[in-house]
């Protein structure tokens, strides 16, 4: 899950991680009056969506007064941002944050994320803050210095100390870095955090080290050990019909094609993705509808499969292991009378009582298409949404 | 032969009284498996009856401790259902009683914990498959987990994957072709997980009665790269390949945990471009995975011995 940069700022705070005095604002009247409050020369207006990218899209601006605050607040708010994490269709502006503007002496980059490889939580940094990582390490890998920390004991004081001495902080700051990174570290084990990025973390011309922005994602598995952060979801970021999934325990996520997709199982819903654009089609929806689907939960799922607009066909495809391919045709058939059906509907069933289930299928009266394989109903739909 | 398991494995069943748990250990019996006991803290000293599809009634015993089940049913393997958030004490539980396996269905258990779990593990003689896993079978000998025993078919190629419903896919279209399984293992959709892809494809590459392997990833992670090259240095045996997820959005968790590409890694592109580019045939769709390997073992004359 993620939350917005003002809360990962106030997530950290807590931690004493150093960050930049600031309040959100809704409205450009409220802006105003937090820059106010804030009573510093020069603040800065930065728009708050879940995505990166936001300054060089524009969402980002430095106010030397209250009229510029002003200015730029109803310039931003309401305003749909369009950088590389957003995707074509941008993202509405509606939460602003209003912070004190920072004497930036360099900037730095500080990251913690979980390491497949290695099965531990490691701590990244590099000298060339403000890019992002990625692109640190596709030009220059050696600049990306690392340090596995072990569970059992945390991150130690001495691995913050080498990691701040090998992106070349100041000596002086070397201390107040390394305090930064173990209060960081200390937030992510116990808020669950999936990734911690500081980008730019900086240092200031008053020998502060900061974070200038915040980036926190965390583990949706561990969600219920922390109400506190669940509060935080702002649905506004997401998409009507994911969240509408989530609800019914679904793992539902929307794409941009016109095949509706319907599928038992994380792994086999992605391929049946895959073999859709195998076959020259679009898939419209990544959808697991789980082991344990029920008659009530494969109607919720065609629902929101027929909510997108685009859809103009579904497959839908099962192997039915413990869950049963009857149950799962009762549910197709229910659920297509119920919503009066009208677009292609293609079905492969394999697995339990995949006789039963055809059978069921073939005597709904219903214009359901049976397939024999994935490649076959993957074909069958690709030609009938043409 | 087969990996892991075999018809001699005793098994117990952690978080037993739960509907899954209970549900499962049934499935595991009518199987055939040796399932001699379960776990629930607080049910301990009570039993927990099965009417096996056979006819046949059994009775388990249940335990307050795993170490208790193991010192009074001999188990060496265990099997857990329990809800996520008691998952990892309960896999650090077996892992202490010094279980030989231990697998873990459970999905949804926090990154985080699976990192100490991983910690505690290290240098213990347990060895853990899964999180969020279908668990393993040995075709007519023992079924330990939730896949449908029935698609299976004893013989010998080893299947390996992140993903149940695919294990199943390829187990099917293997079946179906004749050509049975020495033993198929779901290592699971998490990001940190007890076995990876090297460990199985190790034991059945020493397995004597496995004569091909199939490996099936998904996007996310390296796994399959380091595997790829892992079995261009030491595989004898041939080994075919399929990827989910290759058109999969970047940044998106596709429903398994481990299932994201981030900062531009864990593509499908680049998994197939490292399988190919060590030896290992990737199956252009999921409904070729049978086929690819049915082609593979032809060119190799190992079509025959393979079939069952």
């Amino acid at each position: 899950m993620n939350i917005h940069e003002y809360q990962g700022k106030e997530v950290l705070r807590q931690y004493g991680v150093a960050v930049p005095r600031g309040k959100v604002a809704f409205t450009v009247d409220e802006a105003v009056k937090a820059a106010e409050e804030l009573g510093t020369s020069v603040s800065v207006v930065k728009a708050q969506i879940h995505a990166g990218g936001r300054g060089k899209a524009g969402g980002v601006k430095v106010a030397k007064n209250l009229d510029e605050v002003r200015q730029y607040a109803s310039d931003i708010l309401g305003k749909v941002l369009v950088t590389h994490q957003t995707g074509p269709e941008g993202k509405e502006v509606k939460r602003l944050l209003i912070e004190e503007g920072c004497d930036i002496k360099k900037e730095y980059y500080v990251g913690l994320v979980v390491d497949r490889g290695t099965g531990r939580v490691v701590l990244m940094a590099s000298e060339e803050g403000g890019t992002e990582i990625e692109e640190v390490a596709a030009h220059s890998p050696e600049k990306i210095i690392k340090e596995v920390v072990d569970p059992a004991i945390g991150l130690q004081t001495f691995q913050a100390r080498r990691i701040a001495y090998a992106i070349n902080i100041p000596n002086e700051l070397v201390n107040k870095a390394a305090k930064f990174m173990l209060s960081l570290y200390q937030a992510f084990v116990d808020k669950d955090c999936s990734i911690a990025e500081i980008n730019p973390l900086v240092v200031t011309g008053g020998g502060d080290v900061m974070a200038l922005d915040a980036k926190l994602n965390f583990d949706s598995n561990a969600l219920f050990r922390h109400k506190d952060i669940l509060e935080l979801r702002d649905l506004d970021e997401e998409d009507d019909k994911e969240i509408q999934a989530s609800k019914y325990d679904l793992s539902y996520i929307a794409l941009d094609g016109n095949i509706g997709c319907m599928v038992n199982g994380a792994g086999l819903a992605m391929a049946t993705m895959d073999i859709i654009k195998y076959f020259g089609g679009e898939p419209a929806n990544f959808l697991d509808v789980g082991g344990g689907a029920t008659k009530e939960k494969v109607t919720e799922a065609f629902k929101i499969i027929l909510s997108d607009a685009n859809v103009k066909g579904i497959f839908v495809n099962i192997f039915g292991g413990i869950m049963k391919c009857d149950i799962i045709a009762e549910g197709v058939v229910a659920a297509a009378r119920e919503l009066g059906l009208d677009k292609p509907l293609v079905v492969r069933l394999e697995g339990t009582n995949v006789k039963l289930g055809k059978e069921i299928l073939n005597n709904s009266g219903l214009n359901i298409v049976a397939a024999d394989s994935m490649s076959d109903g993957a074909q069958k739909i690709v030609a009938l949404v043409k | 032969m087969s990996i892991l398991i075999d018809k001699n494995t005793k098994v117990i069943t952690q978080g037993i009284t739960g509907a899954t748990g209970a549900f499962h250990a049934k499935g595991a019996l009518d199987y055939g498996t040796q399932m001699v006991g379960g776990v629930t803290p607080g049910k301990g000293g009570q039993t927990i009856d099965f009417d096996l599809e056979n006819g046949t009634k059994v009775t388990l015993p249940i335990f307050n401790t795993v170490r208790e089940a193991v010192a009074e049913t001999g188990a060496t393997a265990s099997v857990i259902y329990v809800a996520p958030p008691f998952a990892a004490d309960s896999i650090i539980e077996a892992v202490d009683a010094e279980l030989d396996l231990v697998i873990c269905i459970t999905e949804g258990i926090p990154v985080l914990d699976m990192v100490r779990v991983m910690r505690y593990m290290e240098g213990k003689k347990t060895r853990l498959i899964g999180p969020n896993c279908p668990g393993v079978i040995t075709p007519d000998e023992i079924k330990i987990g939730i896949m449908p025993g029935y698609i299976h078919k004893k013989g010998h190629v080893g299947v390996v994957s992140r993903s149940g419903t695919l294990t199943y896919e390829a187990v099917h279209q293997l079946t179906t072709r004749g050509i049975g399984q020495s033993s198929a293992v779901g290592i699971g959709g998490d990001p940190v997980k007890g076995s990876e892809f090297i460990d199985i494809l190790n034991l059945f590459n020493e397995d004597p009665d496995t004569y091909a392997v199939i490996m099936i990833g998904e996007i996310g992670g390296t796994a399959e790269e380091e595997a790829a090259e892992w079995v261009k240095a030491n595989m004898t045996k041939p080994v075919v390949g399929f990827i989910g997820g290759a058109t999969a959005p970047a940044g998106k968790r596709m429903g398994h945990a481990g299932a994201i590409i981030s900062g531009g890694k864990g593509t499908a592109a680049e998994k197939i471009k490292v399988l190919e580019e060590c030896g290992i045939r990737v199956a252009p769709t999921p409904s070729d995975m049978g086929a690819t390997l049915v082609a593979v073992l032809e060119e190799r004359g190992m079509l025959e011995k393979c079939k069952s």
